[in-house]
């Protein structure tokens, strides 16, 4: 049975313009020890698919779902005590922006410890020592004297690492990394990732890596699913996505990578960006910047089609050997 | 998160239009309840007071010697003659408050246009010419802020006399730095941006640049700040009435009325409690309606 | 609506760099600023009394009228002859060296009647501020909490009436139902007549208590209520409002959310991670009330005859007894000043980032 399973999950908003749904039935399983990539621009509902697991929409927003559960719980039906159980132990979540994620006015050692006090009831010493230990391990250099730093003191590579420490104190089965490197200098970013990977390894714990940077994820994840506008459009092992993506988006997405862009003078962009709560269209939500668009793509939304080695969201899906694109 | 409000349907300024403030304004206004309670309230008073001579059913400092105390329409012994009562020497309660309407209307427009000129002179004086000038001037507001307002004005007050328009003078000159200070730093913002360095290049004098070109760009807050400084006017002038500084009697200002209604407190309840609800009420009113007035025309607290 | 930020501090530069500590180099950059502050209120004091129409001298001997050569001898005396920055000059080395003149009506200094009145006025004002934020700090903060529900407009009218409280006419309706109709409280003073407790400490709470008089403390409790929750009236009111403000802003940031997601209760999340990044600007909004409730503090101990600085000053205003006025303007001031220069010490501790500079 998989740690993490999601069918149908949408999370809406209500505004004055209207319901926005920013998240628009998707599905998703995570396994026992797996790193799941989750891909997509920036507006696509990365965060907010990671919020309503760990049950943090905020207020005015609605999460629904077929399924929604952690380790064999339905977290739709928990009460918030229970809910209070899993989060912060057995889900933890590092989010994007280190710098105003921590507490200014607490120190560091503090907000570590205190995740070590509600779960895992330590005190005295023995807490001390374990966030001492656990600073230690995502690399904090001096970590005793550290513990009294507040986070204004330290940088934003360093407020990242505590921010993982804090995660992982209490061993988490599943840990959500919501662009854990986007704010970060990009000397920094690698040492980030390769942390939380090593750390993955290490402890066995699942990991699902949101990014919107593809080179990322083939560095890490199993499997990846993209997504656009709320919905997950094409999802597969990352292998098989790198070799041969289906979905025009992933293709665009994949194009736009650096290191395939070698010989060309320019880097190939994605024109337009992704539709808001008041622009989305009829039909397919890419058919806007769809390099295929036809007819069929403005009038019908297209479902998430099972193929041989994964899903696509496309009634257009690229052959399955990749043409050389101009 | 952050949604457009073009995108409210029927919102103020659809894209195809052009943008007008003032609809834009109302708009926004409209929606705080509120505000417009306020304004409504503030509509009215200011029709009563105008309309005082007429409207109030006897004359405010008539007294009537045989209606000495006498309570208001709903007690027994009241009459609808006098509706809210009588005071200690058998005047009309409810033509008093009409004719304080007047005053403290009057107070505030008075309190607000003097502390509003000088404040806007020092202000404009002091953000755009910088330097010395400057820290002279923010030096002396930061003396006049170190004491408390009330204090300041009770001590004007006592030096220049007791009497209604030395209060006012004392009440303006209190509120003077807070204009300043607002003034000089809706200045200070324009002074630098495009449009002032455009007509200064182009040859604007320094008065044309302050009253032309920056004043019309820093009304918003001078408007809101404008009205809550009603407020306090009319709350501080009737603290200085009800201190014997202000207003004296018989004038009918309700600060003052209250001051010498004090000993009949036990008596007659009635004396005390309408010229304080009629203050509570104006200061209520102006106070809702700066609120309000801020929100609407603050872009940054739009939504 | 609540006050206008101060500034112009933040602007000021040191001639010199002082190194560490950063809070030593945040301190002494404030009372840096309080020194010409202080100077300007000896101009104010001085020159405000001045504009009295008539001479000092003319004042003091009033209608009685006085021979031109005693005039002369007396100007002489009291250095009324002298160039005016002269004049002010003596009267700052004075105010310098604790002499604040002598009270035409007592003929007692004016600093030791000020001092032996202050502690009335510190223990009313001690009590409306607690009572401020002992309601208005819970009650803000439910309010946003609960943002846009009923309780949250209750709150807010509620404190928007309060702050345009005529407080002269609130502390009268307050004597009328719970002293005249109820009979709860006393109408004035700070002690029944029945006792008597020697003034220690000039605070009645702590005077009754060292006396060990538990009824007189009592007695001295219930003097104390209503006039303190008429001064608390509008620093409540500005306080809730600020305290909703801040705590709106700051449910809105991500460390909330963080806290959170750490599996902490809510009551965790609100009271202790928002709360104590809301109550810095808090902290320096509740500062500022010092101002308001010495400037109150004349209206209510008016009305409740507390035998303060307040009432005093009225007094001495009724009297023309201008040196008291001038001395104990700029006493209040002064102690303004010295809350101000306290309440930045506070900010400076509440806020990390300024308490430990990078
Ligand atoms: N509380 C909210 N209320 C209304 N709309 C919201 C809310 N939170 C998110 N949204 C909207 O949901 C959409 C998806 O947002 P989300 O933060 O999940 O994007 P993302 O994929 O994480 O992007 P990024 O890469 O920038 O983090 C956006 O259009 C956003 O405006
Ligand atoms: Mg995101």
């Amino acid at each position: 049975m998989a740690l993490l399973d999601i069918r149908n999950l949408s999370v809406e908003f209500t505004t004055r313009a209207g319901t926005f749904r920013a998240v628009d039935g998707i599905d998703l399983t995570v396994d026992e020890g797996e790193v799941v990539g989750i891909v997509g621009e920036s507006g696509s509902g990365k965060s907010v698919t990671s919020l309503a697991v760990m049950g943090l929409i905020p207020e005015p927003g609605r999460v629904v779902a077929d399924r929604l559960s952690f380790a064999g719980r339905d977290l739709r039906s928990i009460s918030g005590s229970e809910r209070r159980r899993i989060v912060g132990k057995d889900i933890a979540m590092v989010f994007q922006e280190p710098m105003t994620s921590l507490n200014p006015c607490f120190t560091v050692g503090f907000q570590i410890m205190e995740a070590l006090k509600v779960h895992e009831g330590l005190t005295g010493r023995a807490l001390r020592d374990r966030t001492v230990e656990l600073l230690d391990q995502v690399g904090i250099p001096a970590p005793e004297s550290r513990l009294r730093a507040f986070p204004h003191q330290l940088s934003g590579g360093m407020n990242q690492r505590v921010m993982i420490a804090m995660a992982i104190a209490c061993n988490p089965r599943l840990l959500i990394a919501d662009e854990p490197t986007t704010a970060l200098d990009v000397t920094i970013q690698k040492q980030i990732l390769d942390l939380l990977a090593r750390l993955q390894r290490e402890r066995g714990m699942a990991l699902i890596l949101i990014t919107h940077d593809m080179g990322v994820v083939a560095e890490t994840a199993r499997r990846v699913a993209v997504m656009y506008a709320g919905q997950v459009v094409e999802t597969r092992p990352a292998a098989d996505l790198f070799e041969r993506p289906r979905h025009p988006y992933t293709a665009a997405l994949l194009d736009a990578l650096p290191e395939r862009a070698v010989g060309r003078r320019r880097l190939p962009t994605i024109p337009g960006v992704v539709p808001g709560i008041a622009d989305r269209p009829g039909g397919c939500l890419f058919n806007p910047r769809c390099r295929f668009t036809a007819t069929r793509c403005c009038g019908l939304r297209p479902e998430l089609e099972p193929d041989d080695t994964g899903a696509t969201r496309c009634f257009f899906p690229l052959p399955a050997h990749r043409e050389v694109t101009p | 998160m952050s949604m457009d409000v073009r995108a409210i349907p029927g919102g103020p300024a659809d894209a195809s239009r052009p943008p007008r403030p003032l609809v834009e304004f109302w708009y926004h206004f409209r929606r705080n309840k509120g505000a417009v309670a306020g304004l409504a309230v503030i509509l009215i008073i200011a029709t009563v007071a105008v309309l005082a001579p007429w409207i109030a059913p006897h004359d405010p400092l008539v007294q009537n010697r045989a209606a000495i105390l006498q309570p208001p329409v709903w007690h027994d012994g009241g009459s609808w003659s006098y509706v809210l009562g009588t005071d200690d020497i058998g005047r009309d309660i409810l033509s008093r408050v009409i004719h304080g309407a007047r005053l403290s209307m009057l107070v505030g427009l008075i309190v607000v246009t003097l502390s509003l000129a000088v404040g806007l002179t020092l202000g404009m004086v002091s953000g755009f010419f910088g330097g010395v000038v400057d820290v002279a001037i923010m030096r002396l507001i930061d003396i006049m802020l170190a004491m408390p307002s009330l204090l300041l004005a009770v001590v004007v007050a006592a030096i220049l006399g007791p009497g209604l328009f030395n209060a006012m003078l004392s009440v303006a000159i209190v509120v003077v730095p807070h204009y300043a200070r607002l003034i000089r730093a809706a200045v200070l913002a324009e002074v630098s941006k495009d449009y002032v360095i455009a007509s200064r290049v182009a040859g604007a004098g320094p008065l044309r640049l302050m009253l032309v070109t920056i004043l019309p760009n820093c009304m918003a807050p001078l408007i809101v700040q404008a009205t809550l400084g009603f407020s306090t006017a009319i709350l501080d002038a009737a603290a200085l009435g009800f201190l014997g500084l202000g207003a004296q009697p018989p004038t009918p200002e309700w600060g003052t009325m209250l001051a010498s209604s004090l000993q009949f407190l036990q008596r007659a309840p009635w004396v005390v409690t309408w010229p304080g609800v009629a203050i509570l009420v104006t200061v209520l009113a102006f106070n809702l309606l700066g609120d309000g007035l801020r929100d609407a025309l603050d872009p940054k607290l739009k939504r | 609506m609540p006050p206008p930020p101060r500034c112009g501090a933040a602007a000021i530069r040191l001639p010199f760099p002082i190194p560490y500590p950063p809070m030593l180099r945040f301190l002494l950059t404030r009372a840096g600023l309080v020194v010409p502050t202080f100077l300007g209120i000896t101009v104010l004091a001085f020159f405000l009394i001045r504009l009295v129409p008539g001479d000092p001298i003319e004042v003091r001997v009033g209608e009685r009228g006085i021979a031109p050569e005693r005039l002369a001898e007396l100007r002489h005396a009291m250095g009324l002859d002298q160039p005016l920055w002269k004049q002010y000059a003596d009267y700052l080395g004075n105010v310098l060296t604790g002499d604040f003149g002598v009270s035409l009506v007592t003929r007692n200094a004016v600093i030791d009647e000020f001092l032996s009145l202050f502690p009335a006025t510190i223990e009313l004002a001690a009590a409306a501020i607690l009572f401020a934020v002992v309601v208005g700090l819970p009650a803000g903060v439910l309010a946003a909490v609960r943002r846009g529900s009923v309780v949250d407009h209750t709150v807010m009218g509620l404190s928007l009436t309060g702050y345009s409280m005529p407080i002269f006419w609130w502390g009268l309706l307050l004597i009328l139902l719970f002293s005249v109709n109820l009979g709860w409280t006393p109408v004035s003073g700070r002690l029944d007549l029945l006792y008597y407790v020697e003034p220690e400490t000039g605070f009645m709470l702590i005077d009754t208590l060292l006396a060990g008089d538990t009824d007189a403390f009592r007695s001295a409790l219930r003097h104390l209520v209503l006039p303190a929750v008429v001064l608390g009236t509008i620093p409540l009111a500005v306080i809730a409002r600020m305290t909703r403000s801040a705590m709106l802003e700051v449910l809105g940031e991500d460390y909330i959310r963080t806290a959170r997601a750490k599996g902490l209760r809510e009551k965790r999340v609100i009271g202790l991670h928002a709360l104590r990044n809301a109550l810095i600007p808090v902290v320096t909004v509740i500062g500022l009330q010092a101002g308001t409730l010495l400037g109150g503090a004349i209206l209510t101990e008016t009305i409740f005859s507390w035998p303060g600085i307040g009432k005093w000053l009225v007094e001495s205003i009724n009297r023309r007894d201008y040196p008291a006025l001038q001395g104990g303007i700029l006493l209040i001031a002064t102690t303004v000043i010295a809350v101000n220069l306290l309440v930045d010490l506070l900010y400076g501790v509440l806020n990390p980032r300024i308490r430990h500079a990078r």
